[in-house]
């Protein structure tokens, strides 16, 4: 099965063509939440990222250990464990970065994208698969979280990355700033990407 | 991970209840012990930072402030919270100048916000009867709007001299008296709720803090912080 694939082409369909948010629409309830600032969308793509390596790696290799009845269990566990020591790390080492995600690196455990490349990838294929899918992913999903994070930082605070980028008259446009501005702005992100997915198939046709 | 190897390699067609408890007692115990490992490694860490980020907060809202001790109320008197600890809530914060002189107290006060509680410090000169800085530990308040409580120096820098008596009050479009705050435009709420957290921490605490302030009490040298204890 594997001897058909290719690493590099299994990295990077997760950033374009399988995108967790633009084409699986997995993974909204932290690309919502703390997609207010690219810094927090960064930060949140990089645990994000360490979670499912992590685990990726781990249940691949024991994926012919786990019985399959509870295999959805172990990895909840094994997710579980990842995503306390990213949280706990997190809090050591950059405590307002933690004030400002707050809740929402615990549940990374319940983000659907983890626990679906588990169950939909990393359970089937040899670890050099599954590593480069699960990077692939991570990167597309920090992508997708950093486009939100920073058209929403810019106007909703008129910063990027914390330092200001219009003059002193710029009035910062509030909603993009709350959850209504995460939705609005994901409907456009979402728009915009399958625009130029149609636009390409359509050049390609 | 090499036990769960071990132990599961006597693979059957059909799993056995056995294997399923070890797979999963095995994943659990693996866990714990990673946990166990990450938590003793972090905490000391954790616990320090949140000392650190106290202290720092004290030495904002009381001027000129450079050492701290936790104090209680206890027996009708302020004094330095012992071996036993005191209730949460129940405790304020002595600071101190470079010499040891006492240069007022700080208070942690808590209510309702806009969106969820507040959390904020305030700094107290019982002399002066005056309060002299204000420094919010936790708020979700709208970002944009109430979270200028702590974003806006305008708002913050009122509260460097705010009179207590009678109560502080909150007043739109400047401040006329020693005890007005001015509202923040957009986010009179959240202004409310900062003055009234203050008033209400500072009517528990306003007969407790008129008499002589407690001196400062040298740390034993084993002990490093004074609040390395805090997150228990």
């Amino acid at each position: 099965m594997s001897s058909q694939k290719n690493l590099s082409e299994e990295f990077l369909k997760g950033i374009w063509k399988e995108n967790p948010v633009f084409i699986q629409v997995l993974g909204m309830c932290p690309m919502l939440a703390v997609t207010n600032t690219a810094i927090n969308a960064i930060a949140m793509g990089v645990a994000t990222a360490f979670v499912l390596i992590g685990s990726s790696f781990l249940v691949s290799l024991l994926r012919k250990v786990i019985a399959k009845p509870v295999r959805i269990s172990t990895y909840i566990v094994i997710i579980a464990t990842f995503v306390t020591v990213a949280d706990y790390s997190i809090e050591a080492f950059s405590p307002a970065l933690h004030r400002e995600l707050g809740a929402f690196i615990a549940l990374i455990v319940v983000n659907c994208l983890i626990l679906g490349r588990q169950e939909a990838y990393a359970s089937k294929n040899t670890i050099r698969y599954s590593l480069a899918d699960a990077a692939g992913m991570s990167v597309g999903f920090a992508f997708a979280l950093f486009c939100l994070g920073a058209t929403r930082e810019i106007l909703g605070f008129g910063t990027f990355f914390g330092s200001p980028i219009f003059g002193e008259h710029f009035e910062p446009w509030v909603i993009m700033a709350l959850p209504p501005g995460g939705f609005l702005m994901l409907g456009f992100v979402l728009l915009f990407f399958n625009w130029l997915e149609h636009r390409k198939k359509g050049v390609a046709a | 991970m090499k036990e769960v190897d071990l132990t599961c390699s006597i693979t059957a067609k059909e799993p056995s209840s056995i294997r399923l408890v070890l797979t999963l007692g095995i994943a659990g115990l693996i866990s714990g012990a990673i946990l166990v490992f990450v938590y003793q490694f972090t905490a000391p860490i954790i616990a320090a930072n949140k000392a650190k980020a106290l202290r720092e907060a004290v030495f904002a809202v009381v001027p000129n402030s450079s050492y701290l001790q936790e104090l209680h109320y206890k027996d009708g008197k302020l004094v330095k919270v012992g071996e036993g600890g005191a209730k949460p809530g129940q405790i304020l914060y002595g600071a101190y100048g470079d010499d040891e002189g006492f240069m007022g107290y700080a208070v942690v006060g808590s209510g309702n916000g806009f969106q969820d509680t507040i959390r904020l410090l305030y700094g107290y000169d019982p002399v002066q009867r005056a309060v002299k800085g204000m420094y919010i530990l936790d708020s979700k308040e709208t970002p944009g709007l109430g979270d200028k409580i702590y974003k806006d120096p305008d708002f913050v820098s009122q509260f460097s001299h705010v009179n207590v008596d009678p109560t502080i009050e909150l007043v739109k479009g400047g401040r006329t008296a020693d005890n007005h705050i001015d509202a923040i435009t957009g986010a009179t709420i959240s202004s409310d709720a900062v003055v009234k957290i203050i008033n209400s921490a500072h009517a528990k605490w306003d007969d407790k803090t008129t008499g002589t302030p407690p001196e400062f009490i040298k740390p034993d040298p084993e002990e490093t912080t004074d609040s390395e204890e805090e997150t228990k």
